[in-house]
């Protein structure tokens, strides 16, 4: 079962703050869903290797070839804050 | 003639070239149409008028000079918002996308405009591709055509809606559990996942990268077949699209049922809608009557495959959604730091099913679980493909249900496995990679549509589109048609 701190830690791993109501909320959905989830213990997997992708292939190489990038008045122009050529983020290093 | 707008894709394109009517007066029809009915619908969340009349423009005088691009030339088209639309905001159902316009377009969108297609607009979604019923979307609710206090499934209802509204000749979506195949039957048209690898996913924004797959909604299966080879093929910005040669399906689509094994899927039938079980056995009884013979087929695992699905789709979106992170696009809260800021953008811009999906997504991934959850999950994924390749040895398609049940009410299921339980049937040909195909069979007593599920081998997109041809040609339900005005 999943506890309240339990989902309190994944939401931080996961940057979403939760209000008090959505954690007990999603700790509830959690376990129902992971109850159901349990019934894959019914299957014997030990010897078994996993799929990780539908379709069997290995590494895709391509010619290491220089080629047009985005311009980048383009990449900004998204940006929800910018400042002359750059991203503005909040302060990550304290003086 | 006719209403353009209930003609199909191909019906179209033979009145341009016969000269009985132009796109530009089919696209004004359409156009029409959605400021008209589209209230009701809401399919759309943004309608690019302005494009759509200068590629029908653009179209015309190809007809004019005799040179049109190819079999969908001048056909009007809706794009899942989920599809990246250079200048054309693509918010994929999302408040943390709400204003975000690519500087790029989806390969599709390339390919199809280079094969002349008329972009009518943006359609509905449940929130980054989660969910069974486009409920999700952080815009608005969509209306099933046929009932508009229904869901029109989801999580691409949008396109779905808009294909079986007349309000698009066919449109694209996107299927990671379902999306394309369970809105496809509940609106009551054709909607198909090609096997993974066989469609570009590039500027297909990502919700399951190991999962995804886009595919066309449409009108009947040779609109289906036209799509598909339009945006089939290897493209190098998609290291995951495979290099297998894309045939010409519409050619082969009249190849008829004879020498084909047909594999009758056995299910669990607790929890079905009998109407949907009496038109998938009658549909098979048509099947058998047009030559085909039948086996039945037990897929042992896929009772299992909803389960490793909740596992591995929502790790693979824990980690792909990690990128709206509110610095370089899309929606931003204000925070005392990064990370505060980080957290409080993706607790505003998400919704309460990606959260959900987020939070599973990471705590399978977390240090302790990963074993236990994910590693168990693609364990499971490998049954399940050797149980479909052990079928595939005696049978060319698997046939069975698309959906347990019809479109149900806006509203209905408010628990999250509820919901997820729709996708029991089309989950397992995603986590296999195989190519599914939903095609109309029938209608409940209450008068919704029902799909019949087809599920092929890996790239043989072209066998199940021949039965699902054949069917739909020895049936009339295409015929029955659901009135808006």
């Amino acid at each position: 079962m999943i506890e309240r701190k339990d989902v309190e830690h994944v939401a931080r791993l996961a940057r979403l703050a939760l209000s008090a109501a959505e954690i007990e909320k999603m700790r509830e959905q959690l376990n129902g869903i992971l109850a159901y989830i349990e019934k894959l213990n019914a299957l014997a997997t030990d010897d078994v290797e996993p799929t990780s992708h539908a379709v069997p292939m290995v590494n895709v190489m391509r010619d290491d070839a220089p080629g047009p990038c985005l311009p980048r008045d383009e990449a900004l122009a998204n940006a929800p804050d910018r400042a002359g050529e750059f991203f503005r983020v909040p302060r990550i290093i304290e003086d | 003639m006719t209403d353009p707008t209930r003609l199909t894709a191909h019906e179209l394109t033979d009145a341009f070239r016969s000269g009985a009517a132009t796109p530009s007066a089919v696209t004004e029809a359409y156009l029409g149409r959605i400021a008209k009915l589209d209230g009701k619908v809401r399919a759309y969340l943004t309608v690019t008028d302005g494009r759509a009349r200068a590629a029908a423009a653009a179209s015309d005088a190809r007809y004019r000079a005799g040179k049109p691009l190819g079999p969908l030339d001048g056909v009007p088209i809706s794009y899942k918002d989920v599809l990246s639309t250079r200048g054309v905001k693509t918010t994929c159902g999302s408040r943390i996308l709400e204003s975000w316009v690519p500087p790029f377009d989806a390969t599709v969108v390339t390919r199809l405009a280079a094969a002349g297609v008329v972009p009518l607009g943006k359609s509905n979604m449940d929130e980054f591709a989660m969910g069974s019923s486009t409920e999700h979307s952080a815009f608005q609710l969509t209306a099933n055509p046929w009932d508009l206090a229904r869901v029109p499934g989801g999580s691409s209802g949008g396109p779905a809606a808009a294909v079986a509204g007349d309000l698009a000749a066919i449109s694209l979506g996107t299927d990671t559990g379902g999306s394309i195949r369970q809105p496809g039957a509940f609106c009551g048209i054709v909607g198909m996942k090609p096997t993974y690898g066989r469609v570009s996913r590039y500027g297909l924004v990502a919700f399951a990268s190991s999962l995804d797959q886009i595919g066309p909604f449409a009108k009947d299966v040779r609109d289906a077949a036209l799509v598909l080879r339009a945006i089939a093929g290897v493209d190098p910005a998609d290291a995951t699209s495979v290099d297998v040669p894309v045939p010409d399906y519409a050619a082969s689509l009249g190849e008829g049922m004879r020498g084909l094994r047909v594999g009758v899927l056995e299910y669990d039938t607790a929890g079905m809608d009998p109407d949907v079980q009496r038109a998938v056995t009658a549909a098979i009884d048509v099947l058998k009557g047009l030559g085909a013979t039948t086996q039945a087929v037990t897929l042992p695992t896929a009772d299992h495959g909803l389960a490793a699905y909740y596992i591995i789709a929502p790790a693979e979106a824990s980690s792909n959604l990690a990128r709206y992170d509110g610095v370089k696009y899309g929606l931003r809260a204000l925070g005392k730091d990064l990370i505060d800021m980080e957290s409080r953008t993706r607790a505003a811009g998400f919704g309460a099913e990606v959260k959900r999906r987020i939070m599973l997504g990471t705590y399978a991934l977390s240090s302790g679980y990963y074993d236990a959850y994910y590693g168990k999950a693609q364990k499971v994924r490998t049954l399940i493909r050797r149980d479909f390749d052990a079928a595939f040895e005696h049978v060319d398609v698997i046939v069975g249900p698309t959906t347990p049940g019809v479109a149900f009410k806006h509203g209905e299921k408010e628990d999250p496995l509820a919901m997820y339980l729709n996708d029991v049937f089309t989950v397992p040909a995603n986590l296999s990679g195989n190519p599914g195909i939903s095609v109309p069979c029938g209608f409940s007593t209450s008068g919704l549509p029902i799909g019949l599920h087809l599920v092929g081998r890996a790239f043989d997109e072209a066998t199940i589109l021949r039965v699902a041809y054949a069917y739909e040609q020895a049936t009339t339900w295409r015929t029955r048609r659901p009135e808006l005005a």
